[in-house]
């Protein structure tokens, strides 16, 4: 999604003051942003160093301490399986090999044409229904390895 | 809506809810909660608000979207009132037949009533659901029909008035003495005395002091607090209201993580609510007391569970701890006072102010007061939330209120604690769960996640699993985390790939002891307690991986191999799920064959065979 | 004044000083790698671990750089367990840098000379422990914070931003002088000076005396110095050697 350098500063402005310009708000900020843009490129990272008055180094270094941020552009659809341990116990690790195998991709990267981006996540809460995956924000519980490629059918 | 500017007017408020409530109405409960929106409930609550519609039901019958009642592995769960039908299992084809069955003719349907295992026979009520009659739900007491958006359903089982008592009359360290009285110890997993904690921060040098709700259960295999935070908001609130009052507090964060957005969602709502009632923000319920609350969110980092990566975190900086040689008590967010509760810690209160110090201490052992949730997860049959008093037995839990092993497998290990935490064996079943006991054993209470392992589990791969998992959670900073873990996980593998020895288990123990005594904060210096207890209770499946190559659970890739028997007679369905192609037939009722070169052990052949044909050795 | 025990030794110390002040000041070898008088305390290295009892009699190990003296502390800095420790946490460090002639010197001094660990690429860490001494000195001395710790765990890395950007980097060399380990060093050479990090070689061009010509700070970092102390260029034509 191409935006202009204008419009990218009036968004980061208006996240900014969503968030009150305060800088202990960083990463709410930084959540905010890859909400907006779809992922934190290098000029929005320069453009809140700029705008709140934080070192780039400091928000550089925090982007890329948190596994929620992804510094690289993502999928149109998001992919989340759960490798909790409840998940695990349940046999979360043969329904992520299926994944990889449908999506032909490994955790934390897209599929050359951005349709999809696989990610794993240490525990959604759902601990009691796994194995969990989650494609688009839309949860699906007690997956088997049959309902996998069903499921993604729906994303390729 | 009016402002509630005194605590009168929250009784008259209150009283006016509870006689405004039709006793006698219809009203479905649905479980909104993130464990059933893996389930569906959300094509459930469309079903519902649809069919209610088309049978022209909508003065009749209310939907409500309630918090999490806790018993996940049976959801979609609904409870209908006022008979408290409970129906478990409740798809979206089954709606149609609620809304004329029980809605419009009053009967029951069997099918989705819960069925006792032993007797066969069915339950209809959700009190008498054997789940629940053997816990003591107090903080999930209501859950079922409470929606958490609305505060007049919270108003309407007693809440805010704990707060209104604190407020009517009771001095601040009056308050903090109740709460030491009561014996609370925090519910995160330190399992800090709760009053002491809230005492220092009160006596602690200056104005400025905060107080935090640590929402950010990392812990995989827990979801308390995510069923509180999103089911009960409220009850949260009031809890951390309450103790800004007695530490003397005007602002406050809720730090909840990324991963749990209906919590976030939920928690916004309430504030906002309360706000509106006069309840939080500025001059709660006339009493010239302020305090605001700000939802901050994680970014996907366990450390931050850890008080001090939490509030470096709320600053905006990388999640790295800190030593804690001064408290954080003392200087905690930005160098001020800051007390730092979890969230179950802060639901807690309001029932220790309303019922009394006493009360609570009477309920538990002498180290451990009070009930604890757990959220009973893995190799067991009845998934969920429980919560039960302090000194239940770890057996009852797992198979009285649990059920026991699915599938007719043997009990291996039960892991609590977390990734801090530790396994422990069957000969320890009735091992009394308290903070201490559980500590006593090589484990810890931790949050309070409990998971089940059974015959099928490798308690090497467990280990691996675990060191896994704090590796890419680690935060970096000290030396002994970091490449501890680095070289923890470069033995596990090797011991999981059969290149493991004996004198790897030592090097194991030796890394662990460094580990434990040096490490920066609790990640580092809690992570080899899997690894230590597993090595203490299973060391004869250790002993097999190394000296014999062998892996006794038939887990470890490494040391397995699938083996077609005699049994095949060729159906077809292994060779179409093989996803290398490994599987060729061999003609007419000859077993298939399965080249092991191509083999990559992932198990399809094993999951789709009906007739057994497929062994692994 | 505080009244503590170190070894078996009495003496005092002000309130407010660490356990590392007062054992440096009683000329005890505890080895440190992230600890420096310049920048505040970060407890990341562990290597300066003693052992500690409090006046309640509470017992534990704890680092010597980050702990404040109390009244009646005991402290012994070189009982077998906190050898033990230190030797562990050496042959980690042996591991991660193998070539690193610092980290084989204080192997030495405590009596280490092999890691049971395997050993790493020297090309992986660049000699790098992490101590984050050069992090801390430009953010705390230099005021630029040019340089930061990037991503997390095992994958901690010290960098510029996205790898690339030297535009806060003064060229100053602060970090170099400080890296207890020669992860970063800095060459001058024939009008440029060249600062090599882990993961960046950063070049500067430097500026000549106009009195006896010998080149003596980037240009950028006398840039620098102009702005902020509010000097004009010409100040800084002449190196500190050639000023009256």
């Amino acid at each position: 999604m191409k935006v202009s350098q204008r419009q990218l500063k009036a968004k980061i402005k208006s996240i900014l003051n969503r968030n009150n310009n305060d800088r202990g708000m960083l990463v709410s900020i930084l959540q905010d942003t890859q909400a907006e843009f779809g992922y934190l490129s290098r000029d929005v990272i320069t453009e809140i160093s700029i705008s709140l008055d934080v070192p780039l180094s400091q928000v550089y270094g925090v982007a890329t301490f948190f596994k929620a941020f992804s510094l690289v552009p993502r999928g149109r659809h998001q992919i989340q399986v759960c490798l909790g341990t409840a998940c695990h116990v349940r046999g979360a690790e043969k329904i992520l090999d299926t994944v990889e195998r449908e999506l032909k991709i490994k955790p934390g990267e897209s599929d050359p044409d951005l349709n999809f981006s696989l990610e794993t996540v240490n525990c959604v809460g759902a601990c009691a229904l796994g194995p969990i995956v989650i494609v688009d924000g839309k949860y699906s519980g007690e997956m088997k390895i049959e309902a996998v490629k069903p499921l993604l059918d729906g994303c390729k | 809506m009016k402002r509630l500017s005194s605590i009168t007017e929250l009784e008259t408020f209150r009283e006016s809810i509870i006689k405004n409530y039709d006793q006698k109405k219809l009203v479905v409960n649905i479980c909104g909660g993130t464990g059933c929106l893996a389930l569906g409930c959300s094509d459930v609550i469309k079903a519902f608000t649809e069919e209610i519609a088309n049978n022209k039901l909508e003065e009749k019958v209310d939907i409500r979207v309630s918090g999490c009642p806790g018993f996940c592995e049976r959801g979609t769960i609904l409870t209908i009132e006022p008979q408290n039908i409970f129906y478990q299992r409740v798809k979206r084809k089954d709606v149609a037949e609620v809304v004329t069955k029980t809605l419009v003719e009053g009967q029951v349907i069997d099918r989705l009533l819960y069925a006792d295992p032993a007797t066969g026979k069915r339950i209809v009520r959700e009190a008498e659901v054997p789940f629940y009659t053997k816990q003591k739900r107090l903080l999930l007491a209501h859950s079922s029909q409470i929606d958490p958006e609305s505060i007049e359903d919270y108003l309407r089982f007693g809440g805010y008035a704990a707060l209104a008592k604190v407020i009517n009359g009771m001095k601040p360290e009056q308050v903090i003495d109740e709460v030491k009285a009561s014996g609370l110890r925090g519910r995160g997993g330190g399992g800090f005395p709760t009053g002491r904690k809230w005492e220092t921060t009160r006596h602690a040098e200056g104005e400025i002091k905060y107080v935090i709700c640590n929402c950010d259960e990392g812990d995989p295999g827990a979801f308390m607090d995510r069923s509180l935070m999103e089911g009960n908001p409220h009850s949260v609130l009031e809890g951390m209201v309450i103790g800004a009052y007695a530490i003397g507090s005007h602002e406050g964060y809720i730090y909840i993580r990324n991963e749990y957005p209906l919590a976030v969602k939920n928690a916004a709502t309430a504030i906002k609510v309360a706000e509106e009632h006069g309840l939080l923000g500025n001059n709660i319920l006339g009493s010239g007391f302020d305090f605001r609350i700000k939802i901050s969110r994680g970014g996907g980092a366990f450390v931050c569970g850890e008080s001090t990566a939490l509030m470096a975190s709320l600053e905006g900086k990388v999640g790295e701890p800190r030593a804690k040689y001064i408290h954080t008590s003392e200087k905690g967010l930005w160098d001020k006072p800051s007390n730092l509760n979890n969230v179950e810690t802060w639901a807690n209160i309001p029932l220790i102010i309303n019922n009394g110090a006493k009360w609570f201490a009477g309920i538990g052992t002498v180290g451990s007061k009070g009930t604890k949730i757990f959220s009973l997860v893995g190799k067991v049959r009845n998934t969920g939330l429980v919560e039960v008093p302090m000194g239940i037995t770890l057996g009852e839990i797992i198979f009285n209120i649990g059920g026991g092993i699915p599938g007719n497998k043997k009990f291996k290990a039960v892991q609590t604690g977390g990734p801090s935490g530790g396994f422990i064996p069957e000969k320890l079943l009735d091992l009394q769960v308290d903070f201490d006991e559980l500590t006593r054993v090589g484990s810890m209470m931790g949050s309070g996640a409990m998971i089940v392992m059974d015959e099928n589990n490798c308690m090497v791969d467990m280990a691996k699993y675990f060191i896994n998992f704090l590796l890419g959670e680690s935060c970096g900073k000290c030396l002994p985390c970091r490449e501890g873990l680095k070289q923890m996980h470069h033995i596990l593998t090797r011991i999981t790939d059969g290149k493991g020895t004996l004198a790897d288990t030592e090097l194991l123990e030796s890394l662990a002891r460094t580990m434990l005594d040096t490490s920066l904060c609790g990640l580092g210096y809690s992570a080899p307690n899997p690894v230590l207890t597993s090595l203490r209770y299973f060391r004869d499946e250790w002993l097999a991986h190394v000296n014999e190559k062998r892996c006794p659970a038939k887990v470890c890739k490494a040391l397995i191999t699938y083996n077609i028997t005699e049994k095949c007679p060729n159906c077809g369905l292994c060779v179409k799920a093989c996803p290398e192609k490994a599987i060729t037939p061999q003609g007419k009722k000859k077993p298939v064959l399965l080249d092991q070169k191509k083999c990559i052990k992932c198990g399809s052949c094993y999951d789709v065979c009906k007739l057994d044909a497929v062994l692994v050795k | 004044m505080v009244k503590l025990t170190i070894d078996g030794r009495k003496t005092e110390a002000k309130e407010g000083a660490m356990v590392l002040d007062v054992t440096r000041a009683l000329h005890i070898f505890i080895p440190t790698l992230c600890a420096h008088e310049s920048v505040s305390a970060y407890g990341a290295c562990r290597l300066c671990i003693v052992d500690i009892t409090t006046k309640s009699g509470r017992n534990r190990l704890v680092t010597s750089c980050l702990y404040p003296v109390e009244d009646e502390l005991v402290v012994r800095t070189n009982t077998p367990q906190v050898i033990a420790h230190r030797k562990m946490l050496i042959q980690l460090l042996l591991a991660r840098c193998p070539e690193s002639k610092e980290l084989k010197d204080l192997a030495n001094k405590i009596g280490v000379n092999s890691t049971p660990f395997p050993i790493e690429d020297p090309a992986k860490y660049h000699n790098c422990v992490l101590c984050a001494l050069c992090t801390r000195a430009c953010a705390e001395v230099v005021g630029q914070s040019a340089i930061s710790l990037v991503n997390r765990g095992v994958e901690r890395e010290m960098a510029i931003p996205f790898f690339d950007n030297s535009d806060a980097c003064i060229g100053c060399g602060t970090c170099s002088y400080i890296c207890p380990t020669a992860a970063i060093t800095m060459t001058d050479k024939k009008g440029k000076r060249r600062i090599e990090m882990p993961n960046n070689t950063i070049e500067f061009e430097l500026a000549k005396c106009s009195v006896c010509g010998r080149y003596w700070l980037p240009k950028k970092q006398i840039a620098w110095m102009a702005k902020k102390s509010g000097q004009p260029l010409e100040f800084f034509a002449k190196c500190t050697s050639c000023r009256d």
